[in-house]
């Protein structure tokens, strides 16, 4: 590519933003006895430094699973072993069993911060810059404005800069996304290795299972169950289950060692109300109090029957007809899908950034005002409005996003041509959304001001959350009838395209 | 609708640079601040509490008022904020207090007093002429010029991390070198004497002001060959500028006359006693001869040509503010600095007289005294670097030689003032930063030099 300085100083302005952040506090700074996600990520090191690896999953004396227990699969755990071992060259006192616990100081903090810039670097920023190079049908220009906007966005850097999850979103979201490049590109294995990577590093990645699933079987279907298409069905089934296997080793020895860890990662007694997170169940929560009626495994039953019902059409539709910008789009459901019923801390990857850059810009900017509480809660509020300010410039220069909705721009025609066959006067669907854009951005101004600066009151203590995540949530819906659409009125020009040509 | 498409559309990439820089500027607020912090804080305090008749005496904190006097009222002005964000910090008393929002008043006042060095950045776009173009945006000399001066490296980390105010007082030197290129000679001589009363360092490039207004503004008309036209004198012009000139002095120092306090006032911002070099030596030309001296030193005692009683005790390298006395190499004098200057700056003095070549050659006069001064100076700080930076990015983007050199200067002079952040969080950040721009210039003036790049290139290859 010949502009590759453009891309370095794109990926320069990333990595600066990174850096800059992370200069903030983190979650739990300075608060016993529990502290916070950040203590969770120092602790893990500990343990998998001190204990053996039979030891890591389950409750013991020397290891208190209640005091932030490893909850994610082996590859997070072989992770922190990495990095236990850098700091233990360094000072011991960091790791040392039971000692080190709240251990807090300035050298710490750049050691865990430099640790999450590595990984980021290693893993996520190389996957965007060849993801971004490898579009297709667009310029240099586009390509690296497309870079900078996915490495603007604020979601991604908060949490992981700022916040300090006990989970470096970047390696898995890294991960998900060569396997996505992969997938797309036709590196078959690569891809699908790369997502089981992802899998053993974040049990939540297996939301997006479904779509590449269906995406790799209809390629193998495509290319005839009876010859190719089952070699690469077979070595697809080898590199899966090879991965597994190599990841879980040290588990599967014994049947309880495994169960253990299959306990930890998917806690069925935690149910949906984690936080005040901004999906369905907390808003219709207010007036229907279901938290109370339902017990928590039918909630979780139901959450995945509507999330598996809602995405069966689209996968159906992935698996007869695989192509990468089908497999991309329902991704992109997938995201406002589990946006919608789920959220428990999860990040979207802008893939379709250039292609509906109008509403993959608003999608990107509620997706960050969702996490407003959380970050107020850390005292993040000077970075994530300057960040979400950066990646809307960036966006609106790069895209010139305003001038993209128009109809055909926003993949609306065929739509409201069946619209219009019904309502002729129906002309007005692009003005419209125009004004619920402007709508929605005055609110969420308007609410994060509000929340700063008054106090919320007294009966209502968590008011201003809730607003939050019902607001948040009233855009996701609006997201999830979007996509849809897209999806299935594209289906149906593609098939009129046929009958044309 | 339509107001938004023309307010965020594409043909705003000034802005989009501008606010960018801005937002980059509001995330480093969080970083270390030097002691130039306390210092700005100090005076917010002296100019509040205290009468005009002390801001120049008072002296309970080791950093006492060393600006000229528009720079007193600006803190002065800025104090009437601060008691909006924390009364505290206004007390002379309250030495190196730092609060969360005295540093966030500080910070955005810096950040917010960049808006006169945006402006001016637009004022020199305007000078700049983008003839033999690409079609791309991101070719064109404005859009290099704009980011070299906007994003520039130097200027963020002294300003922002660091802690200064040099942004602002640039903006009105590169507003008044603008000025001079629109022929606004007026003004031009205005805003560089108010920026004289503002900050007294850019006396380092007073001379080529005072050359090139009396040469080719005061002298309305050339012979053919370029030469002087004797009985082309305006005597209007000459005594418009020096009233101009007058008239600025007599508002900043006016009242310090009047209460008698002028040679208190001098010897604060010219303190001699200061020393040689600064406790960071700034790599000029007398880091090489106090560097020598220590040499020569080492290497008498070792061949038994000086005596050991004959040392002096403390040494140069001892990062303390004094005056020293050289062993080996005869010892320096502020004399000795000033007529060093004064021969090293007369080639291009003399140019500017018998040659004269419009604001261009103006331009790179004063890039020379900036350059000249640096290398020769009394007590030069490694910052005074920027002086010449800043200026010579203008003339970059637009002929490939002047690229080349600006090159050189930027890269080494943006690394000459790495030792300033010296802590661990913040080498990173000076990393990233300084890997940003050095690939940005280096780059974006290749690619826009490319043609006579290849040329030369193509010329060189034919001798052989």
């Amino acid at each position: 590519m010949e502009k590759w300085y453009l891309m370095t100083i794109v990926v320069l302005i990333g990595l600066t933003v990174r850096w800059t952040v992370s200069l903030n506090s983190y979650s739990g700074a300075g608060k016993p006895p529990m502290f916070g996600d950040y203590e969770a990520q120092r602790h893990w090191q500990e343990i998998t430094f001190n204990l053996p690896v039979k030891q890591w999953y389950f409750n013991s004396s020397d290891n208190n699973l209640q005091y932030w227990g490893l909850d994610y699969p082996p590859l997070t755990a072989y992770h922190s072993l990495l990095c236990a071992y850098v700091a233990k060259f360094i000072n011991p006192d960091w790791i040392a069993l039971h000692t080190s616990r709240g251990y807090e100081s300035q050298a710490h903090k750049l050691f865990m911060r430099t640790t999450v810039l590595i990984a980021d670097l290693l893993i996520y920023i190389p996957a965007v810059v060849l993801y971004c190079c490898c579009l297709k049908d667009i310029s240099t220009k586009k390509k690296i404005a497309n870079a900078l906007c996915i490495l603007l966005y604020p979601g991604l850097i908060l949490i992981d800069y700022g916040h300090f999850q006990n989970i470096y979103n970047s390696v898995s979201l890294g991960f998900a996304l060569w396997g996505v490049l992969g997938v797309s590109c036709d590196w078959d294995l690569l891809g699908s290795l790369a997502f089981c990577l992802a899998i053993n590093y974040k049990q939540m990645e297996l939301y997006h299972s479904l779509p590449f699933f269906c995406f790799l079987l209809g390629k193998c279907f495509k290319k005839g169950l009876k010859g190719k298409g089952f070699v690469l069905l077979v070595k697809l089934a080898c590199t899966v289950v090879a991965s597994f296997v190599l990841c879980w080793l040290p588990f599967f020895t014994e049947r309880e060692q495994t169960l253990q860890v299959l306990r930890r990662l998917f806690p069925v007694d935690r149910g949906l109300f984690e936080d005040k997170v901004a999906n369905i169940w907390c808003s219709f929560n207010v007036f229907l109090k279901i938290r109370d009626i339902l017990p928590r495994h039918i909630q979780l039953i139901m959450s995945f029957c509507f999330t598996f019902l809602s995405l069966l059409p689209a996968c159906i539709k992935l698996t007869l007809q695989p192509s990468s910008k089908g497999f991309r789009l329902t991704l992109l459901k997938l995201y406002s899908v589990i946006l919608f019923f789920f959220l428990y801390h999860f990040r979207p990857v802008c893939l379709v950034l250039s292609e509906i850059p109008f509403m993959s810009t608003w999608f990107l900017l509620v997706s960050t005002f969702s996490l407003l509480p959380l970050l107020l809660k850390d005292e993040l509020l000077m970075p994530s409005v300057v960040t979400t300010m950066a990646f809307f410039i960036a966006c609106v220069t790069s895209f010139s996003i305003f001038e993209k909705t128009s109809e055909e721009e926003l993949q609306l025609k065929s739509f409201s041509i069946s619209v219009r066959k019904y309502l002729p006067c129906f002309t007005f669907l692009s003005r419209m959304i125009q004004y619920l854009f402007l709508i929605s951005v005055i609110t969420m101004v308007l609410l994060t001001l509000m929340t700063v600066t008054l106090d919320p009151p007294q009966k209502l203590p968590d008011l201003f959350s809730v607003l939050v995540c019902f607001v948040s949530c009233l855009n996701f819906l609006f997201f999830l009838v979007y996509f849809n659409i897209i999806i299935m009125w594209d289906s149906k020009s593609g098939r009129n395209q046929k009958k044309i040509s | 609708m339509a107001a938004f498409t023309i307010a965020a559309g594409t043909g705003n990439w000034f802005s989009a640079l501008a606010l960018g820089v801005t937002l980059l500027k509001c995330l480093l607020i969080p970083t270390y601040h030097s002691t130039d912090f306390e210092v700005h804080r100090n005076w917010l305090a002296i100019t509040h509490s205290l009468p005009i008749s002390q801001w120049y005496y008072e002296a309970t904190s080791e950093w006492t008022l060393d600006y000229p006097p528009f720079f007193a009222w600006f803190e002065y002005i800025l104090s009437h904020v601060a008691k909006y964000f924390d009364q505290e910090m206004l007390n002379v008393r309250n030495l190196n207090y730092s609060s969360s929002r005295t540093l966030l008043f500080q910070r955005f006042s810096v950040i917010f007093m960049d808006v006169l060095f945006v402006y001016a950045v637009h004022e020199c776009c305007k000078c700049i002429d983008g003839k033999k173009v690409g079609k791309e945006l991101t070719e064109k000399p404005k859009f290099i010029l704009s980011v070299l001066l906007l994003w520039n490296f130097g200027l963020l980390i002294v300003d922002h991390i660091h802690f200064q105010y040099n942004g602002f007082l640039f903006g009105l030197m590169l507003l008044s070198i603008a000025r001079l290129f629109q022929k606004r000679h007026m003004e031009g001589a205005f805003f560089f004497a108010v920026l004289l009363h503002f900050k007294h360092i850019y006396l380092y490039v007073a001379p080529a002001y005072g050359v090139y207004l009396l040469r080719s503004y005061c002298f309305t008309a050339n012979k053919p060959d370029g030469s002087i036209r004797w009985n082309s004198f305006s005597f209007v012009r000459v005594i418009s500028l020096g009233l101009v000139v007058f008239l600025v002095s007599a508002l900043s120092l006016g009242p310090f006359l009047a209460l008698n306090q002028l040679p208190q006032v001098f010897s604060r911002l010219f303190p001699f006693k200061r020393g040689l070099c600064h406790a960071y030596w700034a790599p000029n030309f007398w880091a090489l001869y106090n560097a020598l001296d220590k040499v020569l030193s080492v290497i008498g005692l070792k061949l038994k040509f000086l005596d050991p009683n004959n040392i002096p005790k403390a040494s140069m390298t001892s990062g303390l503010v004094q005056q020293f006395q050289h062993t080996v190499l005869p010892s320096v004098t502020p004399l000795t600095t000033l007529i060093c200057t004064l021969i090293a700056i007369l080639p291009s003095i003399f140019c500017l007289w018998f040659k004269p070549q419009g604001p261009r050659g103006f331009l790179r006069c004063l890039t020379l005294c900036a350059l000249s001064s640096f290398m020769f100076g009394w007590h030069v700080h490694e910052k005074a670097i920027l002086l010449a930076i800043l200026p010579m990015s203008l003339l970059s983007v637009q002929k490939a030689g002047d690229a080349s050199i600006f090159l050189i200067l930027t890269t080494t002079g943006h690394y000459s003032l790495f030792p300033l952040l010296f802590t661990a969080p913040e080498l990173p950040i000076k990393i990233l930063l300084m890997l940003l721009f050095t690939i940005y210039s280096i780059s974006s003036l290749k690619t826009l030099f490319r043609q006579s790049f290849t040329v030369i290139a193509q010329a060189g290859l034919q001798w052989h």
